[in-house]
């Protein structure tokens, strides 16, 4: 990194980590039900809701009762979303006549955006018309974050309270996250995301001549839309001239900031944040890095405050930054190496193949790596086009389990399971039940926090598995050989871990990632968040058990370093050999000359 | 535990071994195994292996047949080293219960009708005895059941179960009134209410114990299991998961072939967490054992890992931070009367005390002055010590010598009509409490001579035993019916960390459940009836064997030794234990870095030769690679089998310190070990193989 580079990503961490306790305070206070500076203008708008939701707010839930409100308003919202995809040619707002969705990518698409995972087996501009996308894909942005913030808060509940089997109100956790945090914050970082010069209309798209024509091969497509291959495996191309090019428009701005503050990365264009409509600007690229892990990243205090100690809190976003920076300058390194075999035709330097040149090597880099730690998803650069071992870095993140920083939400919830375990076994050897935060780990905790981080893991094994021998989702790589089944790897990890980032490479829009896909999604979206909500419901019951000497402090360096370590022994365990077979070997054969 | 040495039994004597060895076949059985889910996970790729096996001999798989014979041998062994570590570590329990069930043959009762000497009683077996029968028992008898003496007194030899020849004294009333089956009546008679079924006894359930019959897991063994069979699942699914990516490997690469089943299974097995699930249930039983050898009998697994949570202790005073006795140290005139003056007065107050804090006093006299303690006068009309009076002494010769609390003594003076008490008494009396000794106030008729300082012993070296409980994080609280003054001196000498003083039974009863009310877990040693409740309701109860029992039935730890500092030991072996299951997972999981770079180059090197690079070892080919990849992860299991019978060494120190310190050695060790035994064992094979 030359010496604007740095100075630019350490002011960047400064001013997030500046940024983190504030903002962690003030949804601790926001979750807690206490008045807050912007209770004087939000709070008739929240009695409103509950009065015409029917809400008692003061009435809580069992863990039970909470799961079972989750799971039924997401399912509505998923059942609202299908059909206005199914439907999307009979409804308003689509200048351009854009056809409704088949019902496997209805499906897929519907998941995808229940499920804060945003994966997208279609392209913004050419599927989704501005109804959808306003009240259909914006809406999900905000609710499916909200539904991760809610089960996090409810577990911080559950390590919290004592001999309580109350875990909070769901109704109200939906409504406050997402009228006192997401909402405001949101319009905030739009207007300033629209004074860099994001659209936001609903003008139909543009036509304009280019200045210069170019020509260019073109992939032939068959009526499914996949690549046709010649024989040996290559995809046919066919020469294309174009002389004007079509503009899309749209009310990008209003969805832009969502989708980087709740982790979506749903894009509303095809390039997402590497489209200029969406991220003009260097300021608007590290606003964005910003909103993405603002919100993963303050929980962590919030949380510290809830259970009363924010050295806990502290603690976990130790290890979440010191994983978020060494996966930096790990793919850092790797992208200034470059590519030798570029280098033997001359083409010296870093690799910049897929990357945004506005916004720099290591702009690129950190952006890359912050969507893929959290769950976000939205990207600058073709992650395909990385070097293998810096594609293997945003790869990694995922299979870790969506912990550095995490979804909203779902980060916090994830780490605090792993926490869980490290705590076991760290308890054990120091010859003591364990206990984290005065709460008792044992048999059933010890149920739930396995399934909370191993879900996506097992899914992820599983969908990779069945897909590398099935011979539809085998030609819908664009490349073959080991990059091929890195493809492949990265587009379950990005499913199942939620995240629904692409390595791009693949043709996704095939009915078999499009139902596998779906279900991968689903399991690892609602399984870990229904055992983490037992988990509170469970942790809730117990009584409080206060420090001695003999406890193991959770809140120094190093447990924080055994934690870290578990994390990453968990991670290489279970995809050491997946990974040996794609980007290792991929990395060996590129550097074996 | 010397004077049980003759009862211990080696752990690596013969027959033991021999009779682990047969059990453990035994174990193999599936519908055994299978409780040990990673270890029967083993069992069945040692089926898989050797389908593998044969299919080579009859050439259907091209793999060498002394390879899949030689991972079938190796995944077969590890799973019997399991079993075995188990067996053994059951073999000296169930040697030591055998000796325990002779003692039960062929016992009868006399049956009484009324509980009286005297009395009409039938001849029954033992095994007719039922709660709440009366039975005789004379010298030389066994006694046919539990119970409680009614009546009488007698000598009776508990060497069955207690392993202690010296005879104990059962009376009737009090709390020396428990009786156990099994034991023998060697002078005098005794009616014993019997209290508990046969097959209910106290032998019985020590017996089962020893055993292991009823071993049922631990809360926290099962929490562990959890995650050795997730983890296990995970392995499964990365070895199954491999399979069609080598499948897809190997079409677009052009080369190689797909990975077998054999090394698919000898992958999962070196992966699975197969050292701590092989050790798991040898590490619980021996604990039990290691307890056993000092004599103290856990009535159940979990008592003794709640032990090792105890951040509480409730420690009697007397003979656990004190020994037994108070002992005289010194005399202390007061109103102008000299030493010698008060000696002597003291002496013939104690002439007739038989206690230890008496004779100590006599002793003292005797040592300190030449004073001979004269035989007992005949006319001398003995004053026994009464809660109502709290004085003792003697009549004699026309005078009252009393001794006595500073208070009851004043007051027996005043009755008396004495004018005045010497001023100096009370600052006298003042010192000695404050310097936690007991103060007994002497007179003879209304003249008070001075003041006897009974010292309370603070046991040798127990400063540094308290010191050990502190630096682990236990608190530990004296509780002691002596006056506060008093109590805070002796608990300052003793440095305990808090005390209970002037204690009621129903105060200890009190002061436990505030304490689990504030989430502390509590421990505590008692013998009494009256300790019965505090018992019941402590997280960790220590019932000694000479108490009554009402004590022993509301314990989960009963210490034969009757020794209450063995609740340190208790809280030892809970501890050892967790840290040997969380070290030993952390050993098995560390190892699993190596055994990746061992097999993962190994069995893909025929796709991509390139993945050779990761062969930091340098293993000759890819079959010894693998080969030696198993070789060490079964031979592992009985290296360890010692370290998991003995335990983790214990070190009393901060939570922080002793985690980083397992961690370098478990963790780290771990993680170098197997690079170690893999290359010296590929160098063995590839030798051989040659």
């Amino acid at each position: 990194m030359n010496y604007y580079e740095t100075v630019q990503t350490a002011l960047f961490f400064l001013t997030l980590l500046v940024l983190l306790k504030p903002m962690g305070a003030y949804m601790a206070g926001v979750y807690q039900g206490e008045r807050t500076f912007l209770s004087p203008l939000l709070l008739p708008c929240e009695n409103l809701i509950y009065r015409i939701c029917g809400v008692e707010r003061s009435e809580e839930m069992g863990w039970r009762r909470y799961a079972g409100a989750m799971l039924l308003f997401n399912l509505v919202l998923f059942a609202g979303l299908l059909a206005m995809l199914l439907l999307q040619h009979l409804l308003p707002l689509n200048p351009q006549k854009l056809p409704s969705f088949s019902w496997q990518l209805a499906l897929n698409t519907a998941v995808s955006f229940v499920t804060n995972t945003n994966w997208q087996a279609y392209s913004g501009e050419s599927a989704v018309s501005y109804f959808t996308q306003a009240v259909g894909l914006a809406v999900h942005n905000f609710v499916s974050a909200a539904t991760g913030m809610a089960v996090a808060i409810a577990l911080i509940r559950g390590f919290a309270r004592r001999k309580s089997s109350l875990i909070g109100n769901f109704w109200v956790d939906m409504t406050r996250g997402v009228l006192y945090i997401l909402l405001p914050i949101s319009l905030v970082a739009a207007l300033v995301l629209v004074s860099q010069g994001v659209i936001q209309n609903f003008s139909e798209y543009k036509s304009t001549p280019l200045l210069q024509a170019t020509t260019y091969d073109k992939p032939k497509l068959d009526d499914k839309g996949n690549a046709i291959k010649d024989a040996k495996g290559n995809p046919i191309t066919e020469n294309v001239t174009v002389k004007e090019v079509t503009i899309p428009m749209g009310p990008v701005a209003s969805q832009e900031a969502i989708k980087e503050l709740g982790t979506n990365g749903g894009g509303f264009f095809n390039a997402n944040s590497a489209h200029p409509f969406e991220n003009p600007t260097p300021l608007s690229h590290y606003l964005q890095i910003l909103l993405i892990l603002l919100i993963p990243g303050a929980l962590t205090h919030t949380f510290g405050l809830m259970v009363g100690n924010s050295r806990q809190g502290w603690a976990l976003l130790g290890v979440m930054l010191l994983l978020l920076i060494g996966s930096f300058c790990v793919l850092q390194w790797a992208e200034v190496n470059g590519n030798p075999l570029l280098a033997g035709l001359g083409l010296q330097g870093a690799n910049m193949e897929g990357k945004e040149l506005r916004f720099g090597l290591s702009g690129t880099n950190l952006f890359t790596v912050a969507t893929t730690g959290t769950s976000c998803g939205a990207v600058t650069a073709m992650h395909d086009s990385l070097t293998p071992l810096g594609g293997m870095i945003p790869l990694a993140l995922m299979l870790l389990g969506e912990i550095v920083f995490g979804g909203v939400g779902s980060g916090l919830y994830t780490m605090l399971a792993f926490a869980v375990v490290a705590v076991f076994v760290s308890g054990l050897m120091i010859g003591r039940t364990p206990e984290y935060l005065g709460k008792k780990i044992e048999v059933r905790e010890m149920w739930l926090a396995m399934i909370t981080i191993l879900t996506a893991g097992i899914v992820v094994l599983i969908a990779s598995g069945i897909a590398m021998i099935t011979p539809a989702a085998v030609a819908s790589m664009a490349n073959p050989g080991a990059h091929g089944l890195s493809e492949i790897l990265y587009a379950y990890a990005s499913m199942a871990n939620n995240n629904g980032s692409a390595f791009a490479g693949l043709g996704a829009n095939i009915n078999f990632h499009n139902i596998l896909g779906s279900l991968a999604m689903l399991l690892g979206r609602y399984l870990p968040a229904v055992a983490v909500l037992a988990m509170a419901g469970s942790l809730g019951e117990k009584k409080y058990v206060p420090p001695s000497l003999g406890t193991l402090p959770t809140d120094k360096a190093p447990f924080a370093l055994w934690l870290t370590l578990v994390i990453l022994v968990v991670g290489a365990l279970t995809f050491f050999p997946a990974l040996s077979l794609g980007p290792i070997i991929e990395h060996l054969t590129m550097w074996g000359k | 535990m010397s004077k049980h040495a003759a009862q211990t039994i080696s752990l690596f004597h013969g027959g033991i071994i021999r009779s682990a060895l047969l059990d453990s076949l035994k174990k193999l059985d599936p519908r055994i195994l299978w409780r040990n889910p990673v270890m029967f996970c083993v069992e069945i790729a040692g089926v898989i292996t050797l389908v593998t096996f044969a299919l080579s001999l009859a050439g259907l798989n091209k793999e060498p047949a002394w390879f899949t014979g030689s991972v079938s041998v190796w995944l077969w062994l590890t799973v019997i080293f399991a079993t075995f570590a188990e067996a053994l570590a059951e073999g000296r329990g169930k040697a030591r219960a055998a000796s325990l069930r002779k003692s039960r043959t062929d016992v009868t009762a006399k049956l009484l009708k009324k509980p009286e000497f005297g009395g009409d009683f039938t001849t029954v077996g033992a095994g007719q005895l039922r709660k709440g029968d009366h039975i005789l028992v004379e010298a030389p008898e066994i006694i046919a059941g539990d119970g409680d003496v009614v009546a009488g007194a007698a000598l009776v030899n508990e060497a069955a179960v207690t392993g202690e020849s010296a005879p104990v004294v059962r009376e009737s009333g009090g709390d020396r009134s428990a009786v156990t089956g099994g034991t023998e009546v060697i002078a005098n008679a005794i009616i014993v209410r019997i209290t508990a079924n046969p097959g209910e006894t106290f032998l019985d359930r020590m017996i089962s114990l020893i055993e292991g019959a009823k071993r049922r897991k631990s809360p926290n063994e099962v929490a562990l299991e959890v995650l050795l069979v997730a983890l296990t699942v995970v392995f499964l699914l990365v070895c199954a998961n491999i399979s069609p990516l080598s499948i897809y490997s190997v079409k677009s690469a052009g080369q190689g072939t797909p990975i077998s089943l054999t090394i698919l299974v000898a992958l999962f097995v070196c992966l699975a967490p197969t050292t701590i699930a092989a050790l798991l249930p040898a590490i619980g039983i021996a604990g039990m054992d290691r307890l056993f050898q000092k004599n103290v009998i856990a009535l159940s697994g979990r008592a003794i890992e709640a032990a090792g949570d105890v951040n509480i202790l409730l420690l009697d005073k007397t003979g656990t931070i004190t020994l037994g006795n108070r002992e005289a140290v010194a005399f202390v005139p007061v109103g102008g009367y000299t030493e010698r003056e008060l000696a002597e007065i003291a002496l013939m107050a104690s002439l007739a005390d038989e206690t230890p804090e008496g004779r100590s006093i006599v002793l003292l006299a005797m040592k300190s002055y030449g004073l001979n303690p004269e035989a007992l006068p005949p006319d001398a009309e003995i004053i026994a010590f009464s809660a109502d009076t709290r004085l003792s002494g003697i009549n004699t010769g026309g005078m009252q010598y009393r001794k006595g609390a500073s208070d009851s003594t004043i007051s027996f003076v005043k009755r008396l009509g004495a004018r005045a008490i010497p001023d100096t008494l009370e600052d006298v009396v003042d010192k000695i409490a404050r310097g936690g000794a007991t103060p007994l106030v002497v007179c003879r008729d209304s003249d008070i001579f001075g003041v006897i300082n009974l010292k309370d012993i603070v046991k040798g070296g127990i400063q540094e035993r308290f010191q050990q409980l502190r630096s682990m994080g236990i608190k530990t609280i004296m509780v002691t019916g002596d006056n506060p003054l008093t109590a805070a001196a002796i608990a300052a000498e003793a440095q305990v960390d808090d005390f209970l003083a002037q204690a009621k039974p129903e105060d200890k009863l009190r002061l436990i459940r505030e304490y689990q009310e504030a989430g502390y877990m509590v421990a505590m040693t008692g013998d009494g009836t009256n300790d019965a409740p505090a018992l019941a309701q402590a997280d960790v109860a220590v019932a000694m064997n000479t108490g009554t029992q009402a004590a022993k039935e509301a314990a989960n730890i009963i210490d034969l030794d009757s020794n209450p500092t063995k609740l340190l030991d208790i809280v030892e072996v809970g501890k050892q234990i967790l840290m040997t299951r969380g070290n030993l997972t952390t050993f098995s999981i560390s190892n699993d870095i190596a055994k990746y770079f061992a097999i993962i180059p190994a069995m893909m090197l025929s796709i991509y030769p390139r993945l050779g690079i990761l062969n930091v070892m340098h293993l000759s080919t890819p079959f010894s690679a693998i080969l030696s990849a198993v070789i060490f992860n079964g031979a592992i299991i009985p290296l360890l089998i010692p370290l998991a019978l003995k335990g983790t060494k214990f070190r009393p120190m901060p939570a922080e310190k002793l985690l980083i310190h397992n961690l370098l050695v478990y963790g780290v060790g771990g993680i170098i070990a197997p690079f170690v035994g893999i290359k010296a064992i590929d160098l063995l094979v590839s030798m051989l193989t040659m």
